[in-house]
């Protein structure tokens, strides 16, 4: 059920590699670095160890163990920063392909956006936020903006992927138009509402090229332990030196800035941006555009989210369900006055009722060609539509409408019927043969296939499903079943919307809310996590903190998810990270005191080379964070298990994995180096 | 290791873990402001106690109030504590005629009292006047309790309310924790104890005549009433020098084994209560869990080394059948030994019934790890359940994490903030014990401390400092703690381990105590089940074995070793 993502440029793209590479070196400068704590300490130090391995070449001290030691802990900072690049560049390439729908560069302003012959040529850049421009066929539109006048169909492939052009229109729910689409047939007047820069595309290229990237709030708490635990280790570190003094051991500080450097978070601290940037990449495959990293986070929180029923959960239409013949008509009599009286109707109603009779009742179409035919259009004065054949009255449309135009009582078994379609949250729909009622059609709100299984998905996330409508109760409450919601909110007003939202978010809930129209807007902007649908309009495309481009309403759980599996993968590998700690110890500790306690040789279950084990732990350290690049950017699988299930699941993998990995990583680096010394 | 040692061990905890529930119980009752049997009584003695000090018991403290008066307190209680050590000699109730206390011996005191540690750079004897030691360090002895017990109420309530900034008002939980708990439990043991052969008496000394006819001097006192509060309140602070292992302070199996009850029933307890007072008795259960485990491992690693022996002393033709029993008593059997020798240092208490130092190194690393665990296993009175609770935010921060959530513990999301402060919180120890173990063992003046050379004689300073800075008192024995050097460094690691944590964990109260108490949706990470409760019990050994390794490898583990190598020093 779970879409799968485009896939993005491939990480063996020997061009990319080369590019990241390349901007990997150039990370390097500290002041750049400071952004993440541990891996620009693990630079200070690996400055001051190069500076000693320099010293010992003109000392004669232990210079190639120094020199070796600094190379591999200068890898370490690289890898990181290597990481970081090669999350970048995947989005480069996107903002590459967006940059290219802004070559126009001149829009028609019209200074009196009532007078179309008056035309201002300018740049696209030069336009302000309520100025009304002209977009004729085959103009790419200039800017984000609300169609005042006119009806065009536009392409919008340029950001949803979608070829099939869209028709925008001005008032109604379908005005917003996207800076860099193209019209491609027909005329609009569009008043810009984007100031030059900020503009849906201009966002998506920042978003996906992660520049103007803010630290999550779960980010920068996750920051501020790994730099705990950076200045806990400075702490178990450096009093190493003290400690040690007491049996009058020296201790080399080429070692412990090793034992150092492998013990702090060098695994987490190096891949920490490089998850974010993929996080906010994964979201723009999905094509869903956020404003912040810190909603899609928050999406990963949500406890409630709200949908509007009507274009979410149902197809929007009521379709026909089931034909409920009555007062002693056969079936097939209903079957055929239904299928005449519908066949000239070009409403969804009428289409759907053809399309039942043919394809359930297994009716054919009549010959109408050698038959004189009147068709009776629906109005809003006689609520009944049909047609005459041959002098005979088909009509179909509102129960009592219907009653006015035939003879005598309706039967019993006919408002039975009339009564159990309404009490089910249906439309009845009466149909009569001249003045005879023949029964009655079951028009309901039809729920879209498979959208169940997506409530279910919702629920094993721990995500409760409310369906706002504007259907009476008994109405909502037969959809809400049908459909699997969890709640449903019926007659709902915005402010009802609004107060619902309020009442959850006091209980300390975070409520995700996807939503089209103008009248969602005030519940999108209160929600936490606001999707709108790019067909929306533009008051609620700004209320709301994501525009799904695809429209799609239930996108919310690919979302949630992409939310959920950034921090997973933050998590695990800050568990990962964390548990490697052990090894390191086993493998450093022995040789640090060999000098002074022998009898700590115990120590070294590895069985490592006293003379490679402190190589090995650091070479094990810098490649470790290589390995974990196509996690970091793939994320930690996502299964909507229960949080419980979900934690031994990660613990297992990452916190015992993270404990094993090591002690046999790093025998086998040290085996290898075995066979060059 | 034999069965009656382990059945030993098993009926000390059933004694808890029957006591617990109905303690904790009480004590959410008293604190919750709740009527109990005993307010017919003392309800009316504890608003005299508010009249004449003019609380307004009703009025809430935010967390910076809260904070301010505990410090005040703290402190006035420090300055009298030191006044009256200073001025002992010119004070009554002192027959055996002792001076004054010297000016550093008297910071060392009164910071180890008013911060709840007990460390004892003296011998009480022939230290300290009955005066000082019923005035000033069992007054200190119940109210530094009261304190740890306060704050922890302070951060239970920033978890059970939401949208609020009240924590309670400290003056009410400290007058409520010494008049409705603590007094009424150590007069009921006080009293058991006099019957059970421990002295409770104002005369000096007893002067004897041996059966060889020599006579003997008998350090006498009020020995019971001081001792019922030491073990209640997780003080540890013995009236003799050699604490619980003396005959008048510890005299039979039944006093040990209620002195082991009296050590870790409280903290147990406490979680309970914490449980309650967030509205889910099961989240109490869980940190009682946690703190039950860690408690139990550490008896068994302990028991087991110590009745492993030492095989050097074996192979000198020694019989070492019951295990190492060098610093023993032989009234209590090894299990008893190694059950107090967790427990007392499980629970931040430092009251010794055996000579830690005297333990084989493994033995040894037991009771020292404990401490360097953060003294919440289940930690001193109060304190063990706030460390606990910190411990259980780096908890759920991580396992929120890994289940896709941001982190929230009881309905109550953890930020930036409360990671700030709870870093900063547990980097106390590590820069307490292992800054000042590193400048003690490479500076001269303390390099003169340890009795013993090699690994063993630093492990005496490590322990020392571990013992200062994590509350607990206990004493490796061996170090020489009572100079200038000791007493200030060691009265410095106290004040940091108590208040340099509290102000943090305060902060952190103060930082959730406003937010939104969530009530717990389908994805929230369960904090009551036995996966929270591994994990937690990870997080601590994980945190402290990371922290401590190196420190520990240097001294019982490469003692361990050069033990089965032959090696001596």
């Amino acid at each position: 059920m779970i879409a799968k993502a485009p896939k993005s440029a491939s990480l063996s793209d020997a061009g990319m590699i080369a590019r990241a590479a390349r901007d990997a070196v150039v990370k390097l400068d500290p002041r750049t670095l400071a952004r993440n704590p541990v891996i620009f300490v693990t630079e200070v130090v690996t400055i001051f160890v190069t500076i000693i391995a320099l010293r010992d070449l003109f000392t004669g001290g232990p210079a190639w163990f120094s020199a070796q030691v600094a190379a591999w802990l200068w890898f370490t900072v690289l890898f990181a920063t290597f990481a970081e690049s090669v999350a970048e560049g995947r989005g480069k390439a996107q903002a590459a392909a967006l940059r290219k729908t802004r070559t126009q560069t001149t829009a028609k302003r019209l200074p009196d956006p009532k007078n179309r012959s008056r035309v201002e040529k300018v740049g696209t850049g030069e336009l302000q936020v309520g100025d009304h421009v002209l977009v004729e066929t085959g103009d790419l539109i200039p800017s984000d903006g609300e169609i005042v006048e006119g009806l065009a169909s536009v392409n919008e492939s340029a950001i949803t992927g979608e070829s099939a052009p869209v028709i925008r229109e001005a008032g109604g729910d379908r005005s917003a138009v996207t800076g860099g689409t193209q019209v491609i047939s027909d005329w609009i007047v569009v008043r810009v509402t984007a100031a030059p820069g900020q503009t849906f595309i201009d966002r998506m290229i920042a978003l996906v090229e992660g520049a103007r990237r803010q630290k999550t709030p779960n980010e920068i708490a996750l920051d501020v332990l790994l730099a705990g635990l950076t200045l806990i280790f400075v702490v178990a570190v450096v009093t190493i030196v003290g400690l040690a003094s007491w049996s009058g051991a020296v201790v080399s500080v080429t070692t412990l800035v090793a034992l150092f450097v492998t013990l702090i978070p060098t695994t987490i601290g190096g891949l920490l941006s490089a998850i974010g940037i993929a996080g906010m990449d994964r979201l723009v495959r999905f094509n869903v555009i956020a404003t912040s990293g810190r909603a899609v986070e928050a999406a990963g929180d949500v406890d409630t989210l709200l949908l509007d029923k009507t274009g979410t959960i149902t197809f929007g239409n009521r379709m026909a369900d089931e034909l409920i013949a009555t007062g002693g008509a056969t079936p097939r009599e209903l079957a055929e006055a239904a299928l005449l009286a519908s066949l000239a109707d070009q409403t969804p109603e009428g289409r759907s009722i053809v399309e039942f009779v043919t394809d359930k009742v297994g009716l054919s179409a009549p010959d109408m060609a050698n038959r004189s035919v009147t068709f009776v259009p629906f109005t809003a004065q006689t609520r009944l539509s049909g047609s005459d054949v041959e002098d005979v009255r088909y009509r179909k449309g509102a129960v009592d409408s219907l009653l006015k135009i035939v003879t005598g009582a309706a039967p019993a078994d006919f408002t039975d019927a009339v009564d159990r379609i309404a009490r089910a949250g249906g439309t009845p729909l009466a149909v009569a043969k001249g003045d005879r009622l023949l029964g009655v059609v079951h028009l309901k709100d039809i729920v879209k296939p498979g959208i169940k299984d997506r409530f279910a998905a919702l629920r094993a996330m721990g995500i409760k499903t409310v369906m706002i409508t504007g259907d009476n109760r008994i109405t909502a409450a037969a959809i809400a079943g049908e459909a699997g919601v969890d709640d449903f909110l019926a007659e709902a007003t915005p402010e009802d919307k609004l107060n619902y939202i309020r009442k959850a978010q006091a209980g300390g809930q975070l409520v995700g809310m996807c939503g089209d129209g103008t009248n969602d807007a005030p519940a999108l902007a209160q929600a936490d996590v606001g999707i709108a649908l790019q067909s929306g309009t533009q008051a609620a495309r700004e209320a709301a903190n994501m525009v799904d481009l695809d429209s799609s309403p239930t996108k919310l759980i690919e979302v949630v998810e992409i939310g959920k599996q950034m921090l997973m993968t933050r998590g695990a590998l800050t568990t990962f990270s964390i548990a490697n700690d052990l090894a390191k110890y086993f493998a450093i500790i022995p040789v640090l005191f060999i000098a002074t306690y022998p009898e700590l040789q115990a120590l070294n279950v590895m069985g490592l080379n006293p003379d490679t084990a402190i190589i090995s732990a650091v070479i094990f350290n810098a490649l470790i964070i290589v390995a974990l690049i196509p996690l970091a950017l793939a994320g930690v699988t996502y299964r909507p298990l229960g949080a419980a299930a979900l934690l031994r699941r990660n613990l297992l993998i990452y916190g015992l994995g993270g404990i094993v990995a090591p002690f046999i990583g790093i025998k086998v680096v040290d085996s290898l180096l075995a066979l060059f010394v | 290791m034999t069965f009656v040692g382990w059945l030993q061990i098993a009926i000390l905890f059933a004694l808890v873990a029957l006591s617990a529930p109905p303690l904790g119980a009480f004590m959410a009752r008293v604190f919750q402001g709740e009527r109990t049997f005993l307010h017919p009584v003392l309800l009316p003695i504890e608003r005299t106690f508010y009249r004449v000090a003019g609380i307004d018991p009703a009025k809430g403290q935010d967390w910076r109030a809260y904070t301010i008066a505990m410090l005040l307190f703290s402190f006035i209680a420090f300055l009298v504590l030191y006044a009256m050590l200073r001025l002992q000699a010119v004070m009554p109730l002192n027959p055996a005629g002792l001076g004054p206390v010297s000016p550093d011996l008297a910071f060392n005191t009164a910071v180890s009292f008013v911060t709840n540690t007990n460390w004892q750079s003296y011998g009480g004897e022939t230290t300290m006047s009955h005066l000082s030691q019923m005035a000033g360090l069992t007054v200190q002895n119940f109210v530094s309790a009261a304190v740890g017990i306060a704050l922890a109420l302070a951060l239970t309530r920033a978890f059970a309310k939401s949208q609020s900034r009240d924590l309670g008002n400290f003056w009410v939980d400290v007058t409520r924790c010494v008049l409705y708990v603590l007094l009424p439990l150590s007069i009921v043991m006080a009293l058991a104890l006099v019957l059970l052969g421990v002295p409770q008496t104002l005369l000096a000394a007893a002067k004897v005549t041996t059966l060889e006819g020599a006579e003997q001097t008998l350090a006498m006192g009020p020995v019971a009433s001081q001792l019922a509060i030491k073990q209640l309140g997780t003080n540890g602070g013995g009236f003799f020098n050699v604490n619980s292992a003396h005959p008048f302070e510890n005299p039979n199996a039944w006093t040990n084994i209620i002195q082991t009850w009296a050590i870790i029933a409280l903290p147990f307890a406490l979680a309970l209560t914490f449980g309650r007072m967030v509205g889910d008795k099961r989240q109490g259960l869980a940190l009682a869990a946690v703190m039950a485990v860690l408690l139990s491992a550490a008896t068994g690693a302990a028991y087991w080394a110590e009745a492993a022996g030492n095989p050097i002393v074996a192979a000198s033709g020694i019989e070492t059948a019951p295990g190492n029993m060098e610093g023993k008593e032989v009234r209590f059997s090894v299990a008893s030994s190694a059950l107090w020798a967790a427990a007392t240092t499980g629970a931040s208490n430092g009251s010794v019934n055996a000579m830690h130092a005297s333990f084989t190194p493994l033995g040894g690393l037991v009771p020292l790890f404990m401490i360097q665990l953060g003294e919440v296993l289940p930690g001193g009175v109060g304190s063990g359940l706030y460390g606990i609770v910190i411990f259980a935010i780096l908890t759920v921060f991580v396992a929120g994490l890994m289940v896709g959530r941001t982190p929230e513990y009881l309905g109550k999301k953890i930020g930036a903030k409360e990671m700030k402060l709870a870093v900063l919180a547990i980097l106390i120890l590590p820069v307490a014990i292992l800054g000042f173990t590193a400048i003690a063992a490479s500076l001269d003046v303390g390099r003169v401390g340890p009795v013993n050379a090699g690994p063993h004689g630093y492990a005496e300073i490590l322990y020392a400092f571990s013992s200062a800075a994590g509350n607990n008192g206990s004493a490796f024995a061996g170090l020489t703690a009572n100079t200038p050097f000791y007493n200030v460094l060691l009265g410095i690691a106290m004040l940091l381990g108590r208040f340099a944590y509290i102000i943090p964990m305060m902060a952190i109260a103060g930082a959730i105590a406003p937010k939104i108490k969530a009530s717990p949706a389908a994805g929230t990470f369960p904090t009551h089940g036995g996966l929270f409760v591994g994990l937690v019990i990870g997080v601590i050994i994980i945190m402290g074995g990371l922290q401590f390794f190196p420190a520990l490898a240097l001294g019982p583990i490469v003692e361990h070793f050069m033990m089965h190598a032959g090696k001596t020093f």
